[in-house]
């Protein structure tokens, strides 16, 4: 095996290493230092996918990140496998295996390439068009068609092994791209040792165009040199951080800017622990963009062929990676930058050609230098095509005459050509941060215009091509000045929007779009179909859409379009730029937030009890609540019959820890409670409890539970589980900006106190060895009232509530005691057989009673008397939250569904919650639906299904019969009241 | 993401907050007294200007405190942030003092 | 009350997580369980105060005051978080309650509300801007700085103590983070994943 295109010195590339990466099988020596890319061109293959539509084959294009050819298939090992990567960026490491992508059944035959042959199908819209009619056909037809012929690579379906780390980030200056004008910012922002600066770029060192420069000089040293003294200067200097390998992708409000740090691809073993990729959001005090140009391709048939690439791209693998990507060369170019190119390849050793659109009086020094280096220039002439099908063999051109017009072709035989249409600037993130661009015709190109944030755009990103104009341009965007003395910097083109061809060519594909494989003549279409808006032919022809994101495309799309609506681009506009700049990986997004810490899961004091004792658990928001406790191989039915009998029949125990908490403390204490909640709270003793319904100014119920007052200006408030931190909150609200003369704070204590209920008839008698302190009998402790004392010697709050309809009551101990005092009243209730239960024992336990839960009876759009709770309401109070929304009209209508209970004809059935209810099953479709189920149970207390149910005027409709859809049709349901067990309320206090 | 200036912390990251729509809506002294118009005006009416806005923020995982911020909804720029019950600041004359 | 503490141990959140193989750059620990009050205070009030519990409460916000085993740090202009021994819970909130009687304040016990974790060496402030926003600069956030944030999906209270030394006597900076109990797994997990880099680099 041999690497005959590999020159015997120069480059960058580490000689001493010498690795072999394998494409498609096949060994591809290489060198440390090389990427995918160079790897493959120093063993002469340029054929290396095909293309998305089409299936053409195609080629390695460009040497950076925004090539939209050669896409790769890399797998790293270890399941580190990924599709469509770009061969330009993709860092060669021994052991690498690279694969071609989008054919079948092999790279060099492939079946699909027939959708070449029907081109004329194809066309802009052909998806449009022709998936129409009739509309079943789209998913049994259309679509599974469609999406075996999208797409090119394959996703991985192995989890990714590794790990993705994040990292906000501060700095004074954050400086975008490390080429000349980065470099130069860089160096001067950070004089001063205060400022923070940050020197992000992607490739793997940093340089940018000037890691391909072997010619040049600033101020008498090669320019490697520079960048190595430039480079070593920052690196000592505490307040710089340089990140190679690290792309802004992301440029958002407030200069917070988003980088793409890859750590690990580019190392054969990567080191334990390190993550692959860190996303990076960085806040900036100034951002400059130095982010570089890119060079526009032309646009002539057949320029998609394996060997056809960018000029400047032909100058980077023979300097940089020492790779001669042909040894017959021809250059087509409408400038004067890609002479430097010639030079450089007729340098190391190939034969070059130069074919320049222009007249020989419009090129610059640029001409005399590449005729005096053996470069053979062709002024004036175009390029109409091209032959090979699997990798060039020649170009064809023409020149032109006096009046423009295309002379005879020939063909100029090569096995690699170059194409230059020129520069664009990269003002994708000065774009993105809302900066306005302007279209300077002298550049013919989109610049930066009046920035919106602290940003400023230096170099060539900005249409500063001269190295020289470049570093200068650096230092003064970051406050200061450097004069160099540079090598001048061959910048000046001739736009030109498609190759001029002989009139009545054969239909042919001149591709503006690679990547997406749209052609000049898609555009052409969709404008003479009616478009001509940009960013309607975008998404009609597809043009700039693709991952590339048009990078090499969008000023080739540009300017046909504006030649066929015969305007100028200025007037025909840009696109939005979005993020992200280039691909990133779904791991950096996720970053650390997957498994155990996807979200944190909240656990209670007793929760290792719980799963000690085989809890089932089910997530309440981001609480882990133990759901029920099977007994061996009980299911879930099973289970929870038992827990709810047992607490019906002696006692149960509950973790209620996760209940929102809140103390409200000071002199108005009251008050606040008044205006708070729906109830009158200024009477309550000290001592006592009272369940409260709190709604929002909409007058819909918003929180629901018990408050006790610990002290006339002391109340110890509990909010659902769910409900916590949004009732704090609003709590706070209204505190801070309505009532800010009212003299309360507000503390939340939901995770200072752990809540054990026992509940049931046992449960005074299972508490009571515990306790020494606080009298327990039905007279001293009653129904609703709270005490402070010890539990096992530790402070307590308790309160005799229920949620069950027995007996019960909630201790509160500090939450570290938690467990210990769970495990005492465990201990002290197995005379009773005391049984631990679940949220769905509490949730048939309160379902058999009628109490409601809040988000699950209401659901924002229910008042307190659709609840039949208007018993609550304080009408007497001036005011409280919500109360004046409770005479709207739409509340005192009538027809408001009411809560009420049903029982199913058939005992067993258990109605699904959420299902529809209607008053007659044979009414015409679409039915009027009546109400929905909103609680659905067995109770084995019962012995029979019951479930709660929001029905219109529910509650004159006692007794009658309605139907409730199941997914076997209609089910009879008689409306009950919403109480169906113990509706006295004896069991309290048993 | 934005960055707020907390009138009490400094300038901090706009995950830290939560914002409460638009400010200087005072909550009538009796609603009572409100026909249902008018109280479904305060209920449900917002103003949601292109330009200076004045907006509820409250700093939930700072210092908690609800103050309140003019934001340029075209460019995102806050240009005052002030405790909340004060009076809206003066915008011409922010923009005289940049 | 205090004989009764004495019957049962505190049993932390934390206590079963393993702590990681601790690496050069970093250490993290879980703190003994301590008391810790969350009191409400009208800025003047504070001010003609003084200190309380003899912890000064004239701070700006976001500043924290300590003497060998209390600290006090003004999370708000009305609001500081009292830290101190666990012994001291009684005395502490019987000197700060004597203190304040006649004075609108709230006083509230939040000794198990809150777990405590300390995190330092060179590394530890890009450990904590693993999922914490805040600019954590040496001239933004020097020693005695404290203040509530967030740390990935949680909400936790940041303290900047004093830089210590580490293994080779060098003063690193050295930081206290406060979660709400509950949260003290995922706070924990998410600084020991985000450490981890930091031992892998030593290897």
């Amino acid at each position: 095996m041999t690497t005959a295109f590999r020159l015997p010195k120069g480059g960058r590339i580490d000689r001493t290493k010498p690795i072999v990466v394998r494409f498609n099988g096949r060994e591809v020596p290489a060198f440390q230092g090389d990427t995918a890319a160079s790897a493959l061109l120093a063993n002469g293959i340029h054929f290396v996918g095909r293309s998305f539509k089409y299936h053409r084959p195609r080629g390695i294009m460009s040497h950076g990140s925004e090539e939209p050819n050669a896409l790769l298939d890399v797998d790293r090992g270890g399941n580190r496998r990924e599709p469509n990567n770009r061969a330009t960026v993709v860092e060669a490491f021994d052991g690498l295996a690279l694969k071609s992508q989008n054919h079948w059944p092999s790279l060099t035959f492939d079946v699909g390439e027939i959708n070449d042959r029907l081109g004329a199908i194809f066309v802009a819209g052909f998806y449009y068009k022709t998936f129409m009619w009739p509309p079943k056909f789209w998913t049994s037809v259309y679509e599974p068609i469609i999406r075996r012929a999208a797409g090119l690579g394959q996703a991985p379906t192995a989890p990714d092994p590794d790990r993705y780390a994040q990292r906000h980030a501060h700095a004074e200056v954050l400086v975008v791209g490390a080429g000349p004008a980065g470099i130069a910012a860089a160096l001067v922002a950070s004089e001063d040792p205060n400022k923070r600066v940050i020197l992000c770029d992607e490739q793997a060192e940093p340089g940018g165009a000037l890691l391909h420069d072997v010619t040049s000089e600033i101020d008498g040293v090669p320019t490697s040199a520079w960048v190595k003294a430039a480079i070593e200067t920052l690196d000592a200097r505490e307040n710089v951080t340089i990140l190679p390998r690290t792309t802004a992708f992301g440029y958002f409000n407030h200069n917070h800017v988003a980088l793409a740090e890859r750590i690990t691809d580019h190392l054969r073993v990567p080191l334990t622990g390190l993550p692959r990729e860190r996303l990076w959001q960085v806040r900036a005090g100034r951002v400059i963009l130095a982010t570089g140009a890119h060079e526009r391709p032309l646009v002539f048939a057949d320029n998609d062929r394996p060997g056809i690439m960018l000029a400047e791209s032909l100058r980077c693998f023979v300097n940089r990676y020492a790779v001669l990507p042909g040894r017959q060369i021809v250059i087509a170019t409408t400038g004067a930058s890609a002479y430097r190119a010639a030079i450089d390849l007729k340098a190391a050793g190939a034969s070059v050609t130069v074919v320049d659109l222009r007249l020989e009086g419009d090129c610059g020094t640029e001409l005399v230098a590449a005729v005096h280096a053996g470069v053979e220039v062709l002024t004036n002439h175009t390029v109409i095509g091209s032959h090979g099908r699997q990798r060039v063999t020649g170009l064809i051109v023409a020149k032109l005459d006096g009046n423009g017009a295309v002379g005879a072709p020939r063909v100029l035989a090569c096995d690699c050509a170059g194409m230059s249409g020129g520069w664009t600037p990269a003002v994708h993130l000065f774009s993105q941060s809302r900066g306005k661009l302007r279209f300077d015709s002298g550049l013919d190109a989109f610049v930066p215009g009046a920035s919106v944030q602290a940003e400023t755009s230096a170099g060539s990103c900005r249409g500063v091509y001269d190295l020289a104009a470049t570093i200068a341009d650096g230092a003064k965007a970051a406050g200061g000045s450097r004069a160099v003395a540079a090598s001048p910097t061959y910048t000046s083109f001739q736009p030109a929007r498609i190759m001029p061809a002989p009139p009545g060519q054969k239909p042919v594909k001149a591709f503006v779009d690679f990547q997406n494989d749209v052609t000049a003549k898609d555009i052409k279409l969709a404008v003479a179909e009616g478009f001509t808006s940009i960013e309607h032919v975008k998404r009609y022809t597809t043009t700039g859409m693709a991952t590339d994101q048009g990078k090499t495309s969008n000023m080739n799309a540009l300017g046909l379009l504006a030649g066929q609506l015969a305007t100028e681009i200025p007037a025909v506009g840009t696109t939005t730029f979005r993020l992200p700049y280039t691909p990133v990986t779904f791991g950096t997004f996720a970053g650390p937030n997957r498994g155990d810490l996807f979200d944190p899961a909240r656990v209670t004091p007793i929760h290792d009890w719980a799963v000690a004792n085989g809890a089932k658990f089910e997530d309440v928001g981001l609480w882990k609540r133990a759901w029920y406790f099977p007994a061996r191989d009980e299911t879930m039915h099973q289970a929870v019959a038992r827990e709810t009998k047992a607490v019906r029949t002696s006692a149960g125990i509950f973790d209620a820890s996760t209940l929102g908490k809140i103390e409200v403390t000071g002199a108005d204490a009251a008050e606040f409670m008044n205006r708070i909640y729906t109830n009158a709270w200024t009477k309550l003793e000290v001592g006592r409890c009272r369940y409260g319904l709190m709604l929002k100014e909409d007058g819909y119920v918003f929180d629901d539970g018990v408050a006790a007052r610990l002290s006339p200006t002391l109340f110890h408030v509990t909010t659902t589980t769910g409900g916590a931190p949004r009732v704090l909150a609003h709590m706070e609200d209204f505190l801070q900006t309505e009532w800010p003369d009212l003299k309360v704070f507000l503390t939340s204590i939901t995770e200072q106190w752990a809540v054990i209920a026992v509940q049931g008839r046992r449960a005074r008698e299972m508490i009571a060895p515990l306790i020494e302190d606080i009298a327990l009998d039905d007279a001293a402790f009653p129904h609703m009232a709270v005490r402070t004392g010890h539990i096992a010697g530790v402070p307590c709050r308790l309160f005799r509530v229920s949620f069950t309809g027995e007996l019960g009551f909630e201790i509160n101990v500090p939450a570290d005691y938690g467990q210990a005092v769970w495990e005492a009243v465990y201990e002290s209730g197995r005379r009773f057989d005391v049984t631990p239960y679940g949220t769905e024992a509490m949730h048939v336990l309160r379902a058999e009673k009628g109490y409601i839960i809040v988000g699950q009876e209401t659901d924002g759009t229910v008042t307190p008397d659709d609840l039949g709770l208007s018993g609550l309401v304080g009408k007497a109070k001036r005011d409280f939250v919500g109360k004046r929304s409770l005479v709207r009209p739409d509340v005192v209508a009538t027809g408001r569904k009411q809560l009420v209970g049903l029982r199913t004809g058939d005992l067993s059935l258990i109605l699904d919650e959420g299902a529809q209810i209607v008053a007659d099953p044979n009414q015409t479709v679409p039915m009027k639906m009546i109400g929905h189920v909103t609680s659905s149970y067995m109770s084995a207390n019962i012995g029979r299904s019951i479930a709660l149910a929001l029905v219109v005027d529910g509650r004159r409709r006692m007794n009658e019969r309605l139907h409730v859809t199941t997914p076997n049709g209609f089910a009879q349901a008689t409306v009950v009241e919403p109480v169906f067990l113990d509706p006295e309320g004896v069991r309290l206090h048993a | 993401m934005l960055l707020i200036e907390c009138p009490h912390c400094g300038p901090r990251a706009e995950i830290e907050f939560r914002c409460g729509g638009e400010a200087h809506i005072a909550r009538p002294a009796d609603p009572s007294a409100l026909d249902d118009n008018a109280w479904a005006e305060f209920l449900f009416y917002r103003s949601s200007p292109k330009g200076v806005h004045a907006e509820r923020w409250n700093h939930a995982h700072g210092c908690q405190r609800w103050f309140n911020a003019l934001r340029d909804t075209m460019s995102d720029r806050i240009l005052a942030t002030y405790p909340a019950g004060a009076a809206r600041p003066n915008i011409t004359t922010i923009e005289a003092a940049r | 009350m205090l004989e009764n503490r004495s019957i049962m141990r505190r049993e932390g959140i934390l206590d079963q997580v393993a702590m990681p193989a601790e690496p050069s750059s970093v250490a993290l620990r879980t703190l003994p369980p301590e008391a810790r009050f969350v009191l409400r205070l009208g800025a003047g009030d504070a001010t003609r105060n003084g200190s309380i519990a003899g912890l000064s409460l004239a701070l700006p916000i976001n500043r924290f005051g300590a003497d060998a085993s209390r600290l006090a740090t003004r999370l708000g202009p009305d609001e500081w978080l009292l830290i101190g021994p666990d012994a001291d819970a009684e005395t502490m909130h019987a000197d700060a309650a004597r203190a304040l009687a006649g004075t609108h304040h709230a006083l509230v016990d939040i000794s198990h509300r809150n777990v405590g974790m300390e995190l330092s060496g060179r590394a530890a402030a890009v450990i904590l801007n693993a999922g914490c926003p805040l600019d954590l600069g040496d001239r933004q956030f020097p020693p005695g700085s404290a203040t509530r944030t967030l740390l990935g999906k949680a909400e936790v209270v940041l303290f900047r103590l004093a830089d210590v030394p580490d293994r080779l006597g060098v003063a690193v900076p050295h930081y206290r983070i406060e979660c709400w109990r509950s949260f003290a797994r995922y706070v924990h997990g998410y600084l020991a994943g985000a450490a981890a880099e930091y031992a892998a680099v030593r290897n």
